[in-house]
């Protein structure tokens, strides 16, 4: 049976859960305003001792693996893989809007998570998660608000949103959207570790794996130096 | 812990553009030092961006740990302690190996020293130099920092200079750009003031009133900076190679100047330099220069040691583990960690 230590810290949640095929073990969610590189460790530790977990007996080691906060990311990130090297264990790095997607089920209709990504744009993207599994509909990915209103309105299915852009954008949708829709209540709205582990042991089933040495969040947008320098080069050319 | 028993420890470094780990033995003997520098990247940008640096130290730094302790021969579970820079530097770049480390010393059982930045550039003197031992005067020059400071013990110092607004480093990038030398300024001017006359233009040497040990080095950069434009606007030729070195010359009599004083004052007979700079040509040969006058004892670490590394983290994590000292799982970067201060 295939079990995974999970950990969130890509936005304002914190999480650690332990999560296999059968059951959510522990899952430690904190929604607060406190900095990840003082709270996951010590949540890591509290999650392990409660459950007696033995992490040496982990198959892998599931992360947010983006997009969201550059930092958080990398927290997450440095924390998998510093466990991995000591453990010698896998990571699966999960696409943090699939992580969102997973808190909702058997819905009839479509999912979409929608991240606050700044500069009036979205990290999200569209999914189904039915009795039939877990499928995307649309890859994630950086776009405006009313881009992605707009692609929702063409596949013309119902539609549920979720994840912290809700509050930021919740008046653009309901301008917007010309398909029925409603947003996610707030046990299901953010980040939760074992929503997370629960679609990593569906990509590590997918060998989806991989080395913890070759993990690097993927962040969905350049770095703000190398995006001006690449606007320049185009100018240039 | 028997007196016999060898401590290893397993230091990572990552405050800025280099990501590094090291094994080293009993805070003296390198077992293994592994960098990964990301200079070339940055170079491009004319000088470190931090986004960049924190994303390049996520992709490398298990491949840097991986090699640092395959070079030592060694398993991590064989290390006594995991050890990190925690501040000063870069936050985002700090926060990659602090995560890391910790996840490593937490899965593996392992006490986790967080270590000062630039107490492990002082401490890379001790790894060539068997016989070191405080107390010594220590005189760090590197791109972030200028500290004239009195080695009282491991781990222990009092802070007799600093500087007051750009650190040596940073004039040097600054002046660099300016005569269209680029970046990283150090080691570039070091090599065109060889061919230039250090006497061709007399550049302010600026004093602190009141603070006879510290420095000031943005007089010096402006100085520089108004002679590139007085020349610009009677269309007169520069000699770079004449300005690199009438600079370089400044800024070397000055830190010489507050270094031999301090040695005089206190009576030391050792000193030491540490950081970036300290592999300045110009500093060192000045340096020695005038401590051989002296007869004052001058060291400093080979240039591969003076550049940010993790083998001097893991000489300045002895010390800290050998006095007891540990790291909870919330330790923190701390960006602007001040030397001394825990």
């Amino acid at each position: 049976m295939i079990t995974v230590l999970a950990i969130e810290s890509s936005a304002l949640v914190a999480g650690i859960a332990v999560v296999n095929e059968e059951k959510v073990t522990a899952e430690y969610n904190v929604n607060l305003k406190l900095t990840h590189s003082q709270t996951l460790l010590p949540m890591l530790d509290e999650v392990v001792k409660m459950t007696g977990t033995d992490l040496s007996q982990i198959d892998a080691i599931a992360v947010s693996g983006g997009p969201g906060s550059f930092t958080g990311l990398r927290i997450g990130s440095a924390t998998a893989k510093g466990l991995g090297l000591a453990l010698k264990k896998p990571i699966v790095a999960v696409p943090t809007t699939q992580g969102l997607a997973m808190n909702i089920f058997g819905f009839d209709g479509l999912i979409c998570p929608i991240m606050d990504a700044r500069r009036d744009q979205v990290y999200t993207g569209i999914y189904r998660n039915t009795r039939e599994g877990f499928s995307v509909v649309s890859d994630q990915e950086a776009t405006g608000i009313r881009e992605i209103v707009g692609n929702l309105n063409s596949l013309g299915e119902k539609v549920i949103f979720l994840g912290d852009g809700v509050p930021v954008f919740k008046s653009v949708i309901e301008e917007c959207a010309k398909v029925p829709f409603s947003f996610a209540p707030e046990n299901l709205m953010v980040q939760r570790a074992g929503s997370l582990g629960l679609r990593g042991i569906q990509l590590f089933k997918e060998g989806k794996a991989v080395n913890a040495a070759d993990h690097a969040p993927d962040y969905l947008r350049p770095s703000q130096a190398e995006r001006v320098r690449n606007e320049a080069s185009k100018h240039d050319d | 812990m028997s007196d016999d028993k060898d401590v290893k420890i397993l230091a990572i470094e990552s405050s800025c553009d280099e990501t590094a780990a090291a094994v080293v033995k009993n805070g003296r003997e390198v077992l293994s030092n592994v960098i990964y520098s990301q200079i070339d990247l940055h170079t491009l940008y004319g000088g470190v961006v931090p986004e960049i640096a924190s994303r390049k130290h996520i992709e490398k730094i298990n491949i840097v740990i991986e090699k640092a302790l395959s070079d030592a021969g060694m398993e991590l579970r064989e290390c006594d302690a995991v050890a990190v820079t925690y501040g000063p530097g870069l936050v985002g770049a700090l926060l990659v190996g602090v995560a890391e480390a910790k996840a490593m010393a937490y899965a593996a059982g392992l006490p986790l020293v967080g270590v000062h930045h630039i107490e492990g550039h002082v401490s890379a003197n001790f790894l060539e130099h068997p016989d070191l031992k405080p107390p010594f005067l220590c005189l760090i020059v590197s791109g972030g920092h200028t500290h004239l400071v009195i080695v009282k013990d491991y781990g222990k110092y009092e802070i007799l200079g600093k500087t007051h607004d750009d650190a040596a480093g940073e004039a040097y990038d600054k002046v660099a750009r300016a005569i269209g030398l680029g970046y990283p300024g150090g080691p570039k001017i070091d090599k065109v003031a060889k061919e230039g006359n250090p006497k061709a233009i007399d550049f302010p040497r600026a004093k602190v009133d009141e603070f006879p040990y510290d420095f000031s080095f943005s007089g010096l950069k402006s100085a520089v900076l108004n002679y590139l434009n007085q020349a610009e606007m009677k269309n007169e030729p520069i000699v770079q190679a004449d300005v690199a070195a009438s600079f370089q010359a400044a800024v070397v009599d000055v830190l010489v100047d507050r270094t031999i004083r301090a040695a005089k004052e206190y009576g030391f007979k050792t000193v030491a330099l540490a950081g970036g700079v300290a592999s300045n040509s110009a500093l060192r040969a000045g340096m020695k220069a005038a401590c051989e006058k002296r007869k004052i004892e001058l060291i400093y670490p080979s240039p591969i040691f003076c550049t940010d590394n993790a083998a001097m983290i893991g000489a300045a994590a002895y010390y800290e583990y050998m006095n007891g000292v540990r790291s909870g799982l919330s330790l923190n970067a701390v960006p602007n960690l001040k030397l001394g201060e825990r």
